[in-house]
């Protein structure tokens, strides 16, 4: 360590401040025990007590009839008819993986993955929002392809495909990389269960691996601290991955539950037995007393803080009633699964911790959850948002047009993704029916008509120059997403990715941040139904953008009906839905600020600034809905959400997933050179580039009255080039290989 | 007919194949490792996943399970077996086939469909297909880099055990079309007696419009075809 350990007092070394010690003495009535005091420094840590975040989350929607279970369960559960439920749940395991990216990803997966089959779920699919720094830097290399080689490793192992995710460059997460995880399970309604434990006298059951020395302090020491120069020292806090005993452990589990064994089931994560035993005791309102000497050991000689603290991965905690122990025992020995009874349900209200007959700590268990500290920092406006948010001068515009879209086509954050795909399984359980490099990724639900779309978003760049702006955003592009598959938004996971939350511009990014996406999500009524924290998210003191990223499930009636980004069939007619950027009369500069945060400003110019674009909620709605609807009445060949790289993006991206050329004309006045720029390249929201046979204009026409949306046609799909006024004029064939190689090149 | 999947720990596309099975008309049931009988089915398939979580060797571990024998014992009498990608490894281990697995050659999981070319039409594994038919279907595996002696090659180009091979859009076997680098563009092959295939393609993922191919099914209903036309 870099600091001699005998100068600093055990409880913060532990990372409990003087005041949090002495609300432990307060509690207690006396001087914590060791095992006491391990277990309060992590139960009041950041990462497990939410104890920055608790006051502010109370604003987010989270509840609609279909909800079956909201925010505070490992996962949020919705219903999606016929008798079956969907859990859904997102989360970060960002520091983990700045310190070992492929351990650190490949145990992102796996907790995620237990958090839903905890609620009784089958695990459906993942996906994935990942960030890093410039990936031209060798150590941002090795931690890309780490990541992405670590997601594939576990997820391919477990069966469960990675069906979509996103991934984006910014030199703000040189230091931090963020790597949030998501999956969804599937499950009978009558299958659903929680960690809520009950039933007086009750065991509590260890399943899954023996517990060993990794990961201790992981939610402590990693998860609520930024990085500095000891970063390679927290090296051991990582845990190792086994994904083998996690399908074991899936299939032990569905089991127990299908024959109706157990009274309660938690997954352990960060804090271990700690978290898990202390959460599920509050959730019941009951005690817990544990044994550590019954705990399977990897190794000899843990002390019981160890034990009771460690973050050993593929583990789960069950409440059992005693005369079904035999039961449950019969099935894990068929998966070979170790299960131990390591303690019981009291009715106390402590959690009492045991080594054999030895009493070694005795904590109320409200103490540990409920009344962790809850801190209130006050915001202030951070002195950088004034400076970025002015717009420089105008600046002189490359002339070649053609090579200003090649060189954007192949930069990082908009270059194919398919060198990720590929190490992906992304088809088994042969439910992906829109396979990745759509907007969302759609699974058929077998023995039914309907089908599920998937996505994540969010734009760190946009939340850095405006917080509340960028964060409706992210929910407001999810759910276009969602639409443009032709699936209704059902629900929203959040992942929220902040710098560390002490400091008072934090604290006011975060505030910003939710605002924005509790009335993004109250006006398109879409509940929050889970979601993770995740702050400290800084090294040497420099903060990553503010990132919230935004996880939406949305579904079809039909999933026949579901439609894809690429152009279908020459001589469709292309259109745009929404309205152009610019209008008559506006000067040079008022134009220019409309690429403020754009893609293309920082590509080609290098500059981040200004503000995001506006997005106007009644706008967005009516244009989704004229999506939707269009989509429902079978009549779109192709539907893609405008975003990263504007207009011109989106229609080069519908013709290289298609093999086919589009020739466009925008009714731009020609002589503005500025204004044609803009309308190619900003990034105005609440839009869509769909494609239709033309005797379906009518019919598209109408439903755009019915709503209230704005269209206008724009060309026709056909050819082998995309032409756009006398301005683009590309071979699709020709930009199709800088566009899927990119990635490629980078990396090897 | 009757099918059976056959379940080790850490197989993950069992219910895959079990529901293609189903699909096309087979009446199918798992089958347990441990299990000692193969509940008298006429074709065995060995699923993908990660049999024992692949560690040790693909498929090393999987070939010491007590359903092995019965498996072994069923070939020998000329049974139908099909082993999908770990099935295939698993297959390989226990010496049913020839040859061996090495890592891809880029080092990386690959998870693309590809264009595979029908060698042999005359097995009961391919009859439904046409000599030299294309057909598309998605592989997914790390270990897929199919390996075998000179001698070996020989002896399977000559008996013409070469039943799938890695092509082109062309249909041409170029060295660039195998994505694992396998020898002799080599995705799929059988034993001498043409009972026994492995394939490392997933035809369960390729059964039904929906998902994009209905080629894999060829495969599957040629078994069944021909185990109809014998009985």
């Amino acid at each position: 360590m870099s600091k001699t350990t005998r100068d600093v007092p055990k409880y913060q070394q532990l990372g409990l401040t003087s005041s949090e010690y002495e609300a432990i003495g307060r509690t207690l009535g006396r001087e914590p025990e060791d095992v006491e005091l391990a277990i309060y420094s992590l139960m009041w840590s950041e990462h497990c007590g939410y104890k920055h975040s608790r006051s502010t989350l109370k604003k987010l929607p989270t509840t609609k009839d279909y909800v079956l279970q909201g925010p505070g369960e490992n996962a949020g559960v919705i219903d999606i008819g016929e008798g079956k439920a969907i859990a859904i749940k997102i989360e970060s395991h960002n520091h983990p993986s700045a310190v070992e990216p492929f351990q650190g990803a490949a145990t992102g997966v796996g907790g995620i993955v237990r958090d839903i089959f905890a609620m009784g779920a089958r695990p459906l699919a993942s996906l994935n929002s990942l960030r890093f720094g410039d990936p031209t830097k060798p150590r941002q290399k090795y931690l890309f392809e780490g990541v992405v080689s670590g997601i594939g490793s576990y997820g391919n192992c477990l069966g469960v495909p990675t069906v979509a995710g996103e991934v984006y460059f910014e030199d703000s997460y040189e230091g931090n990389c963020l790597v949030n995880a998501m999956t969804i399970g599937i499950l009978p309604k009558s299958r659903l269960i929680t960690a809520k434990a009950k039933g007086i006298s009750n065991l509590v059951v260890l399943m899954g691996s023996k517990t060993g020395r990794d990961g201790i302090g992981g939610a402590s020491v990693l998860a609520s601290q930024e990085f500095d120069e000891t970063l390679q020292e927290k090296r051991p806090s990582v845990q190792v991955g086994d994904p083998f005993t996690e399908k074991l452990l899936i299939e032990a589990c569905l089991e127990l539950l299908d024959k109706n064994l157990l009274a309660a089931l938690g997954d352990l994560g960060a804090a271990g037995i700690t978290s898990s035993a202390s959460e599920m005791a509050s959730r019941g309102g009951v005690g817990i007393d544990i044994d550590v000497s019954k705990v399977p050991l990897r190794e000899p000689g843990m002390s019981p803080s160890e034990i009771m603290i460690s973050e050993s991965q593929e583990r789960m905690l069950a409440v059992v009633e005693p005369k079904m122990l035999s039961e449950v025992e019969a099935v894990c020995n068929k998966w070979g699964i170790p299960a131990t009874v390591i303690g019981k349900i009291t009715e106390t209200s402590k959690m009492d911790v045991y080594d054999g007959k030895e009493k070694v700590g005795s904590m109320p268990v409200i103490s540990l959850t409920d009344e962790a500290p809850i801190y209130d920092i006050e915001p202030k406006m951070p002195e950088y948002i004034k400076e970025v948010q002015k717009m420089g001068d105008v600046p002189t515009f490359p002339e070649d047009m053609n090579a200003t879209l090649l060189k954007m086509i192949g930069s990082p954050n908009l270059c194919s993704r398919g060198w990720i795909w590929r190490q992906y399984d992304h088809q088994v359980q042969t439910n992906t029916v829109v396979l990745p490099g759509s907007d969302s990724a759609v699974l058929r639900l077998k023995g039914t008509k309907k089908g599920l779309a998937l996505t994540v978003d969010g734009n760190g760049r946009y939340c850095y120059l405006d917080p509340f702006m960028g964060t409706q955003i992210a929910v407001a592009e999810a759910a276009r997403n969602i639409v443009a598959t032709g699936a209704t938004p059902m629900a929203v996971t959040d992942c929220l990715n902040f710098g560390n939350p002490e400091k008072s511009g934090i604290s006011w990014q975060f505030r910003k941040a939710i605002d924005g996406m509790a009335q993004a999500c109250r006006h398109f009524d879409i509940p929050v139904v889970s979601g993770n924290v995740s702050f400290y998210n800084e090294s040497f003191g420099k903060a990553i953008y503010p990132t919230p990223t935004v996880g939406m499930i949305g579904l079809l009636d039909d999933v026949e009906k579901r439609t894809t980004t690429p152009f279908k069939d020459a001589g469709d007619l292309i259109l745009l839905i929404g309205q152009m950027a610019t209008v008559d009369g506006q000067s040079d500069e008022e134009i220019f600020s409309l690429l403020g945060g754009s893609e293309y400003l920082k590509t080609i110019h290098k500059r981040i600034e200004g503000l995001p674009p506006e997005l106007d909620l009644d706008l967005e709605s009516r244009s989704q809905d004229l999506c939707l609807e269009a989509i429902k009445n079978g009549i779109l060949s192709s539907a893609h959400d405008i975003s990263d790289g504007g207009l011109v993006v989106a229609l080069l991206e519908s013709c290289l997933y298609g093999d086919i050329g589009a020739k466009t004309e925008l009714a731009v006045e020609e002589e503005s050179f500025v204004r044609i720029v803009v309308e190619l390249f900003n990034e105005a929201q609440s839009r869509f580039i769909v494609s239709l046979k033309e005797k379906d204009l009518g019919e598209f026409g109408e439903i755009s009255k019915e709503v209230g949306a704005d269209f206008m046609v724009i060309g026709k799909v056909g050819g082998d080039r995309l032409i756009i006024n006398d301005k683009i004029d590309v071979s699709i064939k020709e930009m199709k290989k800088p566009w899927e190689e990119a990635i490629d090149s980078l990396v090897e | 007919m009757k099918a059976g999947v056959v379940i080790f720990p850490g197989s993950n596309c069992e219910t895959d194949t079990y529901d293609a099975l189903n699909y096309l008309g087979f009446n199918t049931e798992y089958i347990w490792h441990r299990d000692s009988s193969l509940h008298k089915v006429d074709l065995v398939v060995l699923p993908g996943g990660f049999s024992y979580g692949d560690y040790l060797r693909c498929g090393a571990v999987a070939r010491f399970s007590e359903i092995m024998e019965e498996i072994s014992r069923f070939a020998d009498s000329g049974g139908l077996v099909i082993g999908i990608c770990n099935g295939f490894q698993i297959l390989l281990e226990a010496g049913l086939l020839p040859g061996a697995m090495l890592h891809n050659k880029s080092l990386k999981f690959i998870c693309q469909t590809v264009n595979l070319r029908v060698e042999n039409n005359t097995l009961p594994f391919t009859n439904q297909c046409g000599a030299g038919e294309i057909l598309r279907i998605p592989i997914n595996h790390y270990e897929g880099n199919y390996f075998i002696d000179d001698e070996g090659l020989k002896e399977l180009e000559d008996n013409s055990q070469v039943v799938l091979r890695y092509v082109d859009e062309n249909g041409e076997a170029t060295v660039g079309a195998a994505p694992n680098g396998a020898l002799a563009n080599i995705a799929g092959l059988t034993n001498k007696s043409g009972n026994v295939f492995g394939l490392m393609p997933h035809p369960e993922r390729a059964v039904e419009e929906i998902l994009g191919s209905v080629d894999g099914a060829k495969l599957f209903l040629s078994a069944k075809i021909s185990k109809e036309a014998v009985s």
